[in-house]
């Protein structure tokens, strides 16, 4: 039986546990919301983009720039988009088994870029070659702290170094669910769904001129609207991770207050008998 | 007349939306001014000043390049960064400027000048939208109508 001090020291150190996880639900709530304005935010840039680029690929289909068609693939390159902090649930794991089996059974080297200290940790212990990293950019990431990191891929597929960068993030279905992504990145896989444009433009100075312009910016945009999603989805991860351990830490508080009523039960069951024994054993 | 409705906006979001008579736009070959009913144009920017004007009043933003797109009932400038001239940190823009041509003058091995250059005209060119701002407020603009 343990002593009533011990379990009593125990209630009081859960207590305090459970309102620090109460605390970080609640700020990551707070934090889920603005993730999510910034990516709602991020979005008139990326259709707009996406629009134009497929109204001028539509309007050149014999113009092929270099990062719109396939080549063999001898090496490729691959952005990993992790969290900086922990206390995310299954998040970040899931990121990383996603990339390691695109890793494993590419069959030709992958360079890494990790955008976020979490996996760059891990894919240093891994001990597989990381290309370049960008880790701790906040919870307001701006365009200028991905794009290096961007721009290392960029420019390897542009160098030749690379014939395939691709991306894995946590996309962002609910606050509920966050499922880790691979997508495509180069070569471009013009988007589908884009709004179309009612307009026949006149191109200054050519058209190919503008989309050799706006291919390296949609790359970019993609990658920093990845970046954000992730985001979000590491506040509404983390939300669902400390309800969780509020939770937890409120079944063991109530297992703890049965056991400590039962102990001091007990303890004053016995004193009750040593107090009637003694006396029985005075009038004997 | 009729009017531009004009939006800015940069992956970070929407800077701008609002109507205007004329927009001019650092467009690479050279400034575009636009006024209502303009042919549908895209083209992409330098590094340079937006200025945006309404009723004879008029703001500025620099852009630090990107698209400008004329719709037949809108313009639309996709900026890879913006800001509005009284935004600008002039301090930093100096600093940056101070750092890249020193960097241009001394050619240290392994420098990628083309992108440094670039960098020395965007901050020379924030520079100058907020110099063009300080100047503005100084002096109002007579409040005649450009047609």
């Amino acid at each position: 039986m343990p002593s009533l001090r011990d379990v009593r020291r125990r209630i009081r150190s859960v207590q305090n546990t459970k309102k620090i996880t109460k605390a970080m639900e609640l700020v990551a709530a707070s934090k889920m919301r603005r993730a999510q304005e910034r990516v709602a935010a991020a979005r008139p840039y990326a259709d707009e983009l996406s629009s134009i680029m497929v109204e001028l690929m539509r309007r050149n289909p014999e113009y092929k720039h270099p990062m719109l068609v396939p080549r063999e693939v001898h090496r490729r390159v691959l952005i990993l988009v992790t969290t900086d902090r922990g206390q995310v649930g299954g998040l970040n794991s899931n990121n990383v088994r996603l990339a390691l089996r695109e890793i494993n059974s590419a069959g030709v080297p992958v360079g890494i870029v990790t955008i976020g200290r979490k996996g760059r940790d891990l894919m240093r212990r891994l001990r597989k070659e990381l290309i370049a990293d960008q880790s701790m950019l906040g919870d307001r990431p701006t365009m200028g702290d991905v794009l290096p990191a961007v721009r290392v891929a960029v420019d390897a597929y542009v160098d030749g170094e690379a014939d395939q960068v691709d991306l894995v993030f946590a996309r962002f279905v609910s606050t509920g669910r966050q499922v880790a992504t691979l997508t495509r990145l180069i070569p471009v896989e013009p988007p589908e769904d884009a709004p179309k444009i009612p307009a026949d433009f006149l191109y200054e100075p050519e058209p190919k001129d503008v989309l050799d312009a706006l291919l390296p910016r949609y790359v970019e945009g993609q990658v920093y609207r990845a970046v954000l999603e992730n985001a979000a989805s590491e506040q509404a991860a983390r939300m669902q991770a400390m309800r969780n351990a509020s939770d937890n830490a409120e079944d063991l508080i109530g297992d703890l207050t049965l056991t400590a009523n039962k102990v001091r039960q007990s303890t004053i069951t016995t004193e009750l008998m040593e107090i009637v024994s003694g006396a029985a054993a005075l009038e004997g | 007349m009729a009017k531009l409705q004009v939006e800015l906006v940069t992956a970070e979001g929407r800077l701008l939306s609002r109507e205007a008579d004329f927009v001019v736009a650092p467009g690479v070959e050279g400034e575009l001014g636009v006024l209502p009913r303009h042919i549908p144009l895209l083209t992409p920017l330098r590094p340079g000043e937006v200025m945006v004007r309404n009723d004879g009043d008029e703001e500025f933003l620099f852009v630090a390049g990107g698209f400008l797109e004329v719709l037949p009932d809108r313009v639309v400038i996709l900026a890879d960064a913006a800001e509005r001239a009284e935004d600008i940190d002039e301090a930093r823009a100096e600093e940056a400027r101070r750092r890249a041509q020193q960097l241009l003058e001394e050619q240290p091995e392994g420098i990628d000048t083309g992108a440094t250059a670039l960098a020395l005209e965007r901050a020379v060119m924030r520079l100058r939208v907020a110099e063009l701002r300080r100047r503005h407020r100084r002096e109002p603009p007579p409040t005649v109508h450009v047609e």
